[in-house]
């Protein structure tokens, strides 16, 4: 076999495709573009929303309207225009199955096709799996297993009907609705996602994985994901994304809101591969996200995330540490290749005493990417003994892409201890040369040297994601993962 | 009338009253454009997030100092390297001081800019150097629209200065409130070594405004060490840009001591345009009371195969603020890059502040860049080590202290100042202790 370099690794990069890109063809009832009141009303309309939410989408929406996009990431792009889009639609067979069977046939192959066969996942897995194709929970899986424990798995439509209680409480709590303008906007015009809760002392006995799609062109996705672990209960809740190839820019502005009541403990994984655009950088999605936890006593939120996809990422998943004895986690991998940009990190606030927080993220950069550290470390004068370790590195590959760290810790309390490591490095040749003097090729070396890179977080992945986020590494960086 | 406008308005005055050539005119007249469309930096721009300069602009500065203010040599003693025979540039605010200078035209040039624009035998170099690589941002720009009195200083080829260069700023404050714009020019000649030490020292309290602009070039192989004191009385506020030209095969270390001050901001930009650049970044910041210190550094990798190293400490007590906002830039180009970053800081009060953002631009891939950044107090048992044999609890403190900020002290290359410096921190910190251990 030829002797595998770098540069064929770099040439395999740039001409790696997205291998997932397909259009499922299902007929969607999608809104006229555009976004006014009436846009607004319309959506909680169909959702057969009670009054209370109509008002409150209609308050975010005034608060949207004043509010001007946010440009202080690290990102290039063409900004969206907000009256291009059409913010609803939903694939036509609207009513809801009880078994698999009865799933529109085209749309289970789209999903066999990506890999996640949900008879599999069923029997093997033991997994629950929420389908949202295009805005509108399809299966639902698992639901009365859940149900037995006093889980509430359901897509937040359902839960706004048949837990108002529940929602009405926590919902925009974390972040409010005038958080920024894509959270904002995302109140206004959401037209589904997740919405989970957990009682009181109770375990969740498997993970709970959605799975969100972009289906139709042209329509931006507003997910809306709520997770409640009531006191002393844990819940890992996994979310994995692809989406088709399309030359036009996709918007996708999510809000994930976690609650992690005392003693509670919720681990939110990540595994995201939307279409990156192609080679030359048309296209691709813009994925910009608001994410948050609040941590109560003694409380504890992890946020693992694999980022390979999206033309745009703009993500920073926080943690609020508000109880006592709180802890906050985040692991991050983000791989950038060809044109993709993306700005992401996270914020640990500690207000409550002896919070913890690790941050631990690993930056890979190929192509002519662009991939940055955005993170923010607070610790407010009340939060003693706050610990915080945060260590990011960045590896790049080839000539043409950049790695930036823009980490802020600000500190108002003296017994502190904060520590910050970041490194930017490539992989060295006396990394390879040592690999290859043991007999070991270079692919495989360059193979084992990334892997050993990210290894810390792709550990901290649920066993059925890591085999997931092996594959889509291998996808974004084919060649060098073995 | 707020200051701005002040200072746009009395440009007029000050622009009528030059004598200097066209050139040097067209540069203010563009920098005083700048400052007029973009004013003073405020919080909402992210290099100026964490320092407000709200309160400093609301005093009625005078802009013009009317000098003759009179200083007697013995008073100022201590603030010279006295047992040190050094050349001196001495500016009483604002205005140069004959009486206290110590000047040469002898195989080198230390003198004033003043000269340098007027005269016409400098005129070359003005022209090659002058604002070349100050960046035109708002701040930068008012000084240099205002330029008009600061050091030159101009090392010939192969020249090696055999004693130190002291530049130093007096404020007496006989104004209710002054602001000076020292304006200072630097160039060291290809193979040139140099010591330079620049102090910001005010002699009463009275409120000053200093925005000073310091450009150093260092052409090839040239070898320069710059030392920043400043120590300011607390009603004294100070932005410093410096920014340091670099070809190749030099070497240039500035180090900033940070104790005084009300409002203290430096931005320290290093460009190195050759190859096998070595620069060196180190402070030391101790403060008290409310006191406030920005620092702001650049380190812009333009060439390969280079080098850069940042070492910050800062001790944090009573309701100080400290800053800290790092940035090494690598270009593309510039490969085998060894770029390291490091800033430590110690809160001694629960209501002092550390706000830090190391950051790396990083587009060149064969590079070793890494940060490290710290925050958090004194370790307990080294105390009680020391208290344990005998040593106060104020002086144990002092000498982890000085422990800490050792790594910056030890590079001091210049004996005598390096034992002021020590003086300096013990007096600081309210130890009678000599630190000579």
């Amino acid at each position: 076999m030829a002797k595998f370099t770098e540069d064929d690794l770099k040439k395999d990069l740039k001409d790696k495709e997205y291998e997932y890109g397909f259009y499922t063809d299902i007929e969607s009832e999608t809104f006229p573009i555009g976004l006014d009141e009436d846009i607004v009303r319309a959506i909680s309309k169909k959702k057969e929303e009670p009054q209370w939410m109509t008002d409150w989408r209609l308050k975010a929406f005034e608060a949207w309207k004043e509010m001007k996009e946010p440009n202080w990431a690290n990102v290039n792009y063409d900004k969206p225009n907000f009256q291009d889009i059409s913010y609803y639609s939903a694939p036509n067979s609207k009513p809801k199955y009880n078994s698999i069977d009865e799933v529109d046939p085209e749309l289970l192959d789209t999903f066999n096709r990506l890999g996640i066969s949900l008879d599999e996942q069923k029997k093997l897995a033991g997994v629950a799996v929420d389908i949202v194709v295009d805005s509108v929970s399809v299966a639902t899986t698992f639901k009365k297993t859940l149900a037995e424990k006093g889980i509430i798995f359901c897509s937040i439509s359902e839960a706004i009907k048949e837990h108002p209680e529940l929602v009405k409480k926590y919902l925009g709590t974390v972040v409010p609705q005038r958080d920024n303008f894509y959270s904002a906007l995302n109140s206004a015009v959401f037209s589904d996602g997740s919405f989970c809760y957990i009682p009181k002392g109770v375990r969740c006995p498997m993970e709970l994985s959605t799975y969100f799609r972009i289906n139709q062109a042209g329509t931006g996705q507003f997910e809306r994901t709520l997770v409640i672990a009531d006191q002393g209960s844990y819940v890992s809740y996994l979310e994995g994304c692809t989406a088709p190839s399309r030359d036009e820019n996709q918007l996708h502005a999510a809000v994930v809101e976690l609650i992690a009541l005392d003693d509670a403990e919720i681990k939110y994984s990540t595994v995201q591969n939307w279409y990156p655009g192609n080679k030359e950088g048309k296209g691709g999605v813009y994925n910009f996200v608001t994410k948050r936890g609040l941590c109560e006593k003694n409380a504890k939120i992890s946020w693992t995330q694999v980022e390979t996809g999206s033309a745009v990422t703009w993500k920073y998943p926080s943690c609020i540490l508000k109880g006592d004895n709180s802890i906050g986690e985040f692991y991050s991998i983000a791989v950038t290749n060809n044109f993709q940009q993306a700005d992401t990190g996270t914020k640990m606030i500690h207000l409550g005493k002896n919070t913890k927080s690790t941050i631990i993220s690993k930056g890979i950069s190929a192509g002519k990417s662009q991939n940055s550290y955005r993170g923010l470390v607070r610790i407010n004068k009340n939060a003693t003994n706050a610990r915080n370790f945060s260590q990011c590195d960045s590896l790049l590959m080839g000539n043409d892409c950049g790695a930036h760290t823009f980490p802020y810790i600000e500190v108002k309390n003296k017994s502190a201890q904060i520590e910050h490591e970041a490194t930017t490095s490539k992989i060295g040749e006396d990394q390879i040369f040592y690999c290859n003097q043991r007999g070991i090729e270079t692919e495989k070396a360059i193979a084992l040297i990334v892997n050993g890179f990210s290894k810390e977080v792709l550990n901290k992945l649920p066993m059925e994601f890591a085999v997931e986020a092996q594959k889509l590494l291998e996808i974004s960086l084919e060649g060098s993962v073995g | 009338m707020s200051l701005k406008e002040k200072l746009v308005s009395s440009y007029l005055a000050f622009e009528s009253h030059l004598e200097e050539d066209s050139h040097v005119h067209e540069i203010r007249n563009k920098a005083i454009r700048t400052f007029e469309e973009n004013g003073f930096p405020t919080i909402k721009e992210e290099a100026w997030k964490y320092t407000s300069l709200k309160s400093i602009l609301k005093k009625d500065y005078s802009i013009f100092p009317k000098g003759n203010t009179a200083v007697e040599f013995k008073d100022v003693r201590q603030y010279f390297l006295y047992d040190l025979d050094t050349y001196k540039i001495v500016f009483i605010d604002g205005i140069y001081s004959s009486f206290l200078s110590d000047t040469t035209h002898d195989g080198l040039d230390v003198c004033l800019l003043s000269a340098a624009l007027n005269k016409p035998k400098y005129k070359a170099v003005i022209e090659a150097y002058f604002n070349k690589i100050a960046s035109k941002n708002s701040i930068t720009s008012l000084n240099t629209a205002f330029a008009k009195e600061g050091a030159y200083i101009n090392i010939p080829k192969n020249k090696e200065v055999e004693k130190p260069i002291e530049i130093i700023n007096f404020s007496t404050g006989n104004e209710a409130a002054l602001m000076v714009q020292p304006r200072n020019l630097i160039v060291v000649g290809e193979n040139a070594h140099v010591q330079i030490i620049e102090r910001h020292q005010s002699l009463t309290n009275n409120a000053v405004f200093t925005n000073s602009v310091t450009e150093l070039f260092a052409e090839k192989r040239a070898f320069v060490d710059y030392y920043k004191i400043q120590n300011d009385h607390k009603n004294a506020s100070l932005i410093d840009n410096t920014f340091v030209n670099q070809e190749r095969d030099s070497n240039c270390n500035v180090h900033t001591f940070s104790l005084g001050g009300n409002i203290t901001r430096n931005n320290l930009n290093f460009y190195q345009n050759g190859e096998h650049c070595d620069s060196t970044l180190k402070g030391v910041t101790i403060l008290q009371e409310k006191q406030h210190v920005d620092h702001n550094t650049l380190v812009h990798h333009i060439s390969p195969n280079c080098e850069s190293h940042q070492d910050y400490k800062g001790l944090y007590a009573d309701e100080s603020t400290g800053i800290f906002n790092g940035k090494v830039v690598v270009d593309k180009e510039a490969q085998k890059i060894n770029a390291f970053q490091q800033n430590n800081n110690i809160l001694i009060n629960d209501n002092a502040t550390v706000n830090a953002k190391p950051q790396l631009e990083i587009f060149a891939d064969d590079v070793k860049c890494s940060h490290g950044c710290t925050i958090g107090q004194f370790d307990e048992d080294a105390l009680f080590y020391l208290r344990s044999r005998g040593i106060g609890k104020k002086e144990s403190e002092a000498l982890l202290m000085y422990a800490f900020a050792n790594t910056v002290l030890e590079t001091v290359k210049i004996p005598e100042l390096k034992r002021r410096i020590n003086k300096l921190i013990a007096n600081k910190i309210g130890v009678n202790i000599g630190f000579d251990i």
